[in-house]
């Protein structure tokens, strides 16, 4: 069996290990986003003719897919009160909505970028729309890792394992919401 | 590495309860989840690279110093190796040697043992963070021998240079040297995270925040700091290949885009990375110092607060590296102000250092040798740097070798200097076993010494207007000249011996680790945790459940009073 250390079972500050973790890979993860954004800000201020590239975006599939990424954050939010009940099958089922709401969010994703190729706005056609695919990519990558991680945390939970891995990953699930609204504005709306 | 013989009694010990079982050889060596035995991977990981790092720069040298020669055991350097062999010194020197022997090794040895943890909170975490850091590692050695050679746009791989292929005319080896950074960088996120929250969360019983040695503390900030800055260039580099690669113009001027912008996105994490490796070296010397001094670090809390200082203050400097790259020269004062009020905290530490060893027993064993000429190099370092840091001066020095010289006289101490007092200071508790003292000695003299004949020189060459990357000076009329020339060979030689030197290290290190005179649990008679533990590789857990130590008391207490021994360890009721 595999050695499982005391220090893991410790608490110092009183805030449990893994819940710490995850604000400090949270941290880690603003100034990333930070970077794409305020260069992407710096850029839009020195260039007021990108408001013109930018109405070229979908705002309809960016809006359905604001409010699919909220809804998965609720459903992450209720995992987390039936873990905290202790109710490991329903907070798994929960966390099975939300990884749901994660693939809705790529599907949309993946038609409006289609949709936007096949029209010409390539990531190489001009400044606004290489920061409109990177920024959104390195977000999608996010996406699609949080499903991944959610998948493992949800097959735990309905096992009855790890419960309080259920929060953990919801407040990444938050965060990664929280990114993308952000991004939807600065991306979709201003001009 | 092999275990003394006492080392099977100590494990015998160390063996407890359901915690215990025997690990297999792959779980020992090869795959193992065990804090120490991870940090001896980062550190012999760290300490190849530097062989091949040091190579580089022996084959540069002798380029520039005996311009166009066959350089022996590398042959005529080329323009274009020569690029490359200057970029791959640089970057592989900071991100895989400083970073992985200060940051992970020291980190990954010391602060379980030290705040009196099993291990980290995340060991297999810790792991990974190893082995990604390893594909990295072979990802830049795989750089070198792809068509078109290594990377050879510098460290610091400014666009547009980095960012086209027909410019740089390395095509596959910039793409996959940025892909081996961001990996890294992967690696030490994970790595960082693991540190800062073992060190938050899994400290011994009675263990306060100010019981915590000063070098848990500096590794701990150094791992925030690098969390806090890395990210934009993560970002950048992301772009950056996608310039290299997808033909985006996020750095290209011509087609809207802004070479400027890679140069803030590397440099907010660059000047900060600076002070990532600066802290846990300069917080290995804090440990050292009062050992051999026999007395308490004066003004611990002082130490901490400017540590932390240091890491604030350190985000708001970057722009210093871009004085000459057309920034508004109202923003040229503001960083001015800021890189000069820098030199205040670390000057404060120097002084308590200094104060450390007022009317302490002095005792020049090796690890204090090498904490005192650290102190004593990275000073020159520090001093020069405010020449380099007023926009005013630094407008004539940029891009000369007096920049070069600076920062070796910085990153050599940090990297170099801290990374031997480190091993010379706990080798006894990473391998059961004393060094040499004899070799010891002369190894540090050897260094130091050289070293320095490398670098005063290239004061003067950089101040004589001898720009960075020039391949040979012969070419241009007012650097050939031979009091110039003359000064490029005595560094160019002052390395080869201080290379030379190495072999004695080397030499000393592995004979020391199988034949080494045994050390009992406490040879330097300290008063931190990590030497209440059996002297030869403890088991996986460090302690047993029973001795799992608790803290009493702060870390530095020698001399203390009203004691038979001259010291009080921090477990010690």
């Amino acid at each position: 069996m595999a050695f499982r250390p005391i220090a893991t079972t410790r608490s110092a500050t009183g805030m449990p290990t893994g819940r710490l973790a995850i604000w400090w890979l949270i941290v880690s993860e603003i100034v990333i986003f930070g970077g794409v954004l305020a260069s992407y800000i710096m850029h839009r201020i020195g260039h007021p003719e990108w408001a013109y590239q930018a109405e070229h975006t979908n705002l309809v599939a960016g809006s359905v897919n604001t409010i699919v990424l909220l809804t998965s954050s609720l459903l992450a939010v209720l995992a987390h009160n039936a873990a905290e009940m202790g109710d490991g099958k329903k907070a798994a089922k929960l966390f099975v909505g939300t990884i749901l709401g994660g693939l809705v969010f790529l599907v949309i994703k993946s038609f409006e970028w289609g949709n936007e190729i096949a029209h010409g706005y390539t990531i190489t056609s001009s400044g606004f729309w290489a920061f409109y695919y990177t920024a959104a990519g390195i977000h999608g990558t996010h996406v699609l890792v949080g499903m991944i991680v959610m998948g493992f945390v949800a097959y735990d939970a309905w096992h009855g394992r790890e419960l309080q891995r259920i929060e953990f990953a919801g407040i990444y699930w938050h965060f990664v919401d929280v990114v993308w609204i952000f991004l939807f504005p600065l991306l979709y709306i201003a001009s | 590495m092999s275990h003394p013989e006492h080392a099977h009694a100590d494990h015998g010990h160390a063996a407890h309860g359901d915690h215990h079982h025997e690990m297999s050889f792959s779980e020992k060596y090869l795959f193992p989840t065990d804090h120490k035995y991870i940090a001896k991977q980062y550190m012999l990981t760290g300490m190849i690279m530097a062989v091949a790092a040091g190579f580089f720069a022996y084959a540069f040298r002798m380029q520039l110093a005996f311009p166009g020669m066959s350089v022996p055991f590398f042959g005529v350097v080329s323009p274009t190796e020569y690029n490359s062999l200057v970029t791959q010194h640089g970057s592989i020197m900071v991100f895989w040697v400083a970073m992985p022997v200060l940051i992970a090794a020291f980190g990954n040895f010391l602060i379980p043992l030290m705040i009196g943890a099993d291990d980290m909170v995340f060991p297999r975490l810790n792991r990974l963070s190893y082995q990604l850091f390893l594909l990295s590692a072979i990802l830049v050695v795989v750089g070198w021998f792809v068509p078109g050679g290594g990377f050879g746009g510098a460290w610091t791989s400014y666009p547009p240079l980095s960012a086209k292929a027909e410019y740089s005319l390395t095509p596959a080896g910039s793409s996959i040297w940025l892909a081996a950074v961001a990996v890294e960088f992967a690696a030490f996120l994970l790595g960082g995270i693991n540190f800062v929250v073992t060190a938050m969360n899994a400290r011994a019983p009675g263990m306060k925040w100010h019981d915590v040695p000063i070098v848990v503390w500096f590794i701990c900030i150094a791992s925030i700091l690098f969390m806090a800055s890395v990210g934009p260039l993560i970002a950048g580099a992301i772009m950056l290949l996608f310039d290299q690669q997808l033909g985006t113009h996020f750095f290209d001027p011509v087609a809207g885009g802004d070479p400027i912008l890679w140069q803030h996105l590397f440099w907010f994490f660059g000047h900060p990375e600076v002070y990532v490796v600066l802290l846990p070296a300069i917080g290995i010397c804090a440990e050292i110092i009062p050992v051999f001094a026999r007395k308490k670090l004066f003004g611990y809390r002082a130490i901490l607060y400017t540590g932390i200082a240091t890491g604030v203050l350190s985000f708001f400097v970057w722009a210093h590296h871009q004085f000459v790259a057309g920034i508004d020269p109202r923003m040229a004062n503001v960083f001015t102000i800021t890189t000069v009020l820098i030199s205040i905290p670390i000057a404060e530490m120097v002084f308590l250092y200094i104060a450390t060893l007022y009317g302490g027993s002095i005792k020049f064993s090796v690890p204090m040798l090498w904490a005192l000429s650290f102190i004593f190099c990275f000073l020159i370092g520090g001093v020069t740097g405010i020449f380099l840091g007023a926009s005013g001066a630094d407008i004539y020095l940029h891009d000369t070798y007096f920049v070069v010289a600076h920062f070796h006289y910085t990153f050599y101490p940090i990297a170099i200097i801290g990374t031997f007092a480190g091993v010379t200071h706990w080798f006894p508790k990473l391998f059961g076993r004393y060094m040499d003292e004899k070799l010891g000695q002369i190894h540090f003299w050897g260094t130091v010494l050289s070293f320095n004949l490398i670098f005063i020189p290239l004061f003067f060459t950089g101040l004589a207007g001898d720009h960075r990357r020039i391949y040979n000076y012969n070419n241009f009329a007012e650097l050939g000249t031979p009091d110039l020339q003359w000064l490029r060979i005595l560094a160019t030689v002052a390395l080869v011996i201080m290379l030379i030197f190495q072999v004695l290290f080397v030499y000393n290190f592995i004979n020391s680790i199988f034949k080494g005179k045994l050390a009992p649990t406490n040879p330097w008679k300290a008063t931190t945790l990590e030497w209440t533990t059996p002297s030869a590789q403890p088991g996986h857990g460090n302690w047993t459940p029973e001795t799992m130590p608790s803290v009493y008391r702060g870390p530095y207490e020698y001399s203390a009073p009203g004691r038979d021994d001259d010291f009080h360890p921090q477990n010690v009721p």
